[in-house]
């Protein structure tokens, strides 16, 4: 088994109504974390918050093809995986703002996001931890006859853990039903990729390693991932076992907070431009109005329907009240289910 | 020469004097060599010594510690540093089994003399995997040395007799600590490893504390100094072993005894300080003796239950009056900023 040996073929793209519901997604994730970065210095939001802004394409992609069944499981950059599964924005957003209404109820914060209803299954910040959780989930759904794909997002620092490759290992044993999501953005905090990896292998070529096809593509590409993800969503659903998917994207902000961070100098300039020309959003609004799949004024009416959700849910989060003083204790150990 | 400069300047001076003095030593660390240097901690010592002594490194915890203890054994003295402590749980095997071991294990043979700094976090919703202090962890291991500078001194002397030493030895350094000034000597100087220091001498009370917990302790100490009550603080620094002696001393004049220390109060130093001075100096004690810490809860990361979280000197002083039995009443606290979340009024998050 070599890498790309059964690589969905180029040029196939989804029918119109998933494409538009794919740049809906990616315009929504967009403007979400650009209201973050916007607001953060109001100082109400006070939790470490990794913003994914330049990295929508994969989530909006990935998630065109699950069910509301599937799982997704994630990590400290993880409000795009959050939203594309259908997360729910108000929760998010008042878990951020320390809320009581939060998904978490306040006691997670950004990094630590929930959204069981829609098979959001998790994110944790510590590097791979929730790969093999991930890996768990698929095969506890095969224990019980549950039929579901599970998808796990994390980044190129996360291949580096030996839980990546414990998890990877099993999964490939046990043909899971798993799509590892590797959003490659060259960078684990400001380390760059030459200093932890060997130039002379890619992500994507560690999958055979596990026992499973390794892809890899243009993760700023939203109907190259939907090709990719298409592909081992399909395979993983039909039985076919897990395959790794390595997406090449670029994170525009900081690593963590809403500030740009090019005058720190760890990555140059003409990188930094290079990969903002190639923006997964104004790319994919070009390519929707080229192919006649939304109009201009298509695009304005998404773009205000989405800037009124995002005021409703920024409202929604002021005006929810703090946890109360008792719930401090609650939850270290789960209550009895009646 | 000694000069007035921050926790994490002395911890930068010590780095730099080891890899000046010492061609075996080296740092190692996700982004050591990077813009922002660790926190600081590392700024400027990749350009100065080159990023072959000051090292960047896969996020590889596990792996990369049991590489460090094979560069120890072959002569090299690694400073490992992790940005949290939190990141330092993925690395227990090579440390708990391998490096508190080995010269135990082959009779003596062996020497590990790898220093690991880890950095504990607090503050603007750190919350439950990136704030924890899990020094007793480390410190129930025989083999492991643990220590926890409070003050820019000890935080240099600390870490240079770390790095001399054959032990492994785990630096736990609070991040809230890291701003804070202090008196360092510009020369190399070693303080202790198993030695515990008095910050404020008193009579009618011992608080013992860890790391950033002295500096509530201290501040216990002043509101109850205006409450007529005169507290003696102890900056434990040393968990292997707890200071019994300078315990013990203190003990003997004081009579009673609170513990503060910046982890869950459960099993936790607390508990192992408590143990000591109800086994070496229990007749001295005119009252049972108190752990403060850490409820038995995750860190929570909304700062409406992360304020209810963290003991504070007023409440250390508070509990010491109880204990008195003293019916003084405490200064009234002036009105802070709405959270309690932040080290200082300068800090905007996030870290």
């Amino acid at each position: 088994m070599t890498e790309s040996s059964t690589r969905p073929k180029s040029g196939a793209v989804a029918d119109k109504a998933t494409r538009r519901a794919m740049f809906t997604s990616l315009l929504r994730i967009r403007m979400v974390e650009e209201e973050i970065a916007r607001r953060y210095s109001e100082q109400e939001m006070r939790c470490p918050t990794h913003l994914c802004t330049g990295q929508e394409g994969a989530p909006a992609g990935v998630s065109a093809h699950l069910t509301r069944d599937d799982h997704v499981f994630s990590m400290h950059r993880s409000h795009g995986h959050y939203l594309a599964k259908g997360g729910d924005l108000d929760g998010m957003i008042a878990e951020i703002y320390g809320k009581a209404t939060g998904c978490a109820g306040g006691k997670g914060g950004s990094q630590h996001l929930i959204d069981t209803g829609c098979g959001f299954m998790g994110s944790a910040p510590i590097l791979a931890s929730t790969i093999p959780v991930g890996v768990g989930a698929a095969w506890g759904s095969v224990m019980r006859g549950e039929q579901r794909v599970v998808v796990i997002y994390f980044g190129d620092g996360a291949t580096e853990e030996g839980a990546f490759h414990e998890a990877m290992n099993f999964a490939g044993v046990r043909k899971l039903p798993v799509v590892f999501v590797c959003e490659n953005n060259l960078y684990s905090v400001h380390s760059t990729l030459e200093v932890r990896q060997p130039a002379s292998r890619t992500i994507a070529q560690m999958g055979p390693m596990h026992g499973m096809e390794g892809l890899s593509g243009d993760g700023n590409d939203v109907d190259e991932v939907w090709r990719l993800a298409g592909y081992a969503v399909e395979k993983a659903r039909q039985g076919g076992g897990p395959t790794i998917l390595e997406l090449f994207t670029y994170r525009w902000l900081e690593h963590c907070g809403p500030m740009e961070d090019i005058k720190l100098r760890y990555r140059s300039q003409e990188e930094f431009d290079s990969w903002l020309a190639r923006d997964p959003v104004a790319q994919y609004r070009r390519r929707m109005i080229a192919d006649g799949v939304l109009t201009a004024p298509d695009v304005e009416a998404i773009t205000g329907d989405i800037a009124a959700e995002i005021e409703r849910a920024f409202a929604h989060a002021k005006a929810s009240p703090f946890p109360l003083p008792a719930a401090l204790t609650e939850h270290v150990y789960p209550e009895p289910v009646r | 020469m000694s000069r007035l400069i921050t926790f994490v300047e002395a911890l930068r001076e010590a780095q730099a004097q080891c890899l000046e003095t010492d061609p075996r030593v080296y740092l190692l660390g996700l982004c050591a060599p990077g813009p922002t240097g660790i926190f600081g901690s590392t700024s400027g010592l990749a350009e100065r010594f080159g990023t072959d002594r000051v090292i960047d490194m896969p996020a590889s915890e596990n792996g990369m510690t049991g590489i460090a203890l094979g560069t120890s054994v072959v002569g090299m003295r690694p400073i490992m540093i992790h940005m949290r402590m939190d990141f330092a749980v993925l690395s227990m095997e090579p440390l708990v089994n391998q490096a508190a071991k080995w010269h135990y294990m082959y009779g003596g043979r062996m020497r590990a003399p790898l220093t690991v700094r880890m950095i504990v976090g607090r503050g603007w919703g750190q919350g439950p995997q990136h704030s924890q202090s899990l020094q007793s962890w480390f410190a129930h291991i025989p083999g492991l040395k643990v220590v926890m500078p409070t003050t820019p001194y000890d935080a240099k002397g600390m870490l240079i007799a770390a790095v001399e030493d054959d032990a492994p030895v785990i630096i736990v350094e609070h991040r809230w600590l890291y701003a804070i000034k202090g008196e360092v000597p510009s020369e190399m100087y070693r303080v202790p490893l198993d030695k515990a220091r008095i910050a404020r001498p008193g009579r009618d009370i011992t608080l013992a504390a860890t790391s950033h917990m002295t500096l509530e302790c201290l501040h216990a100490a002043e509101l109850l100094q205006q409450a007529g009550v005169n507290a003696e603080v102890i900056d434990l620094r040393s968990l292997t072993p707890i200071d019994s002696d300078t315990l013990d001393a203190s003990l003997r004049r004081t009579g009673h005894l609170i513990v503060a220390d910046t982890s869950h109060e459960s099993f936790g130093v607390g508990a192992e300080v408590l143990a000591c001075a109800t086994e070496r100096s229990f007749t001295a004690l005119k009252a049972p003796p108190k752990r403060m810490g850490l409820p038995f809860v995750p860190t929570p990361t909304t700062p409406a239950l992360a304020d209810l979280y963290y003991p504070r000197g007023i409440d250390i002083a508070g509990a010491a009056l109880k204990m008195l039995g003293s019916t003084a009443t405490l200064p009234p606290q002036p009105k802070g900023p709405r959270w309690l979340d932040v080290p200082n009024p300068e800090f905007t998050g996030p870290y």
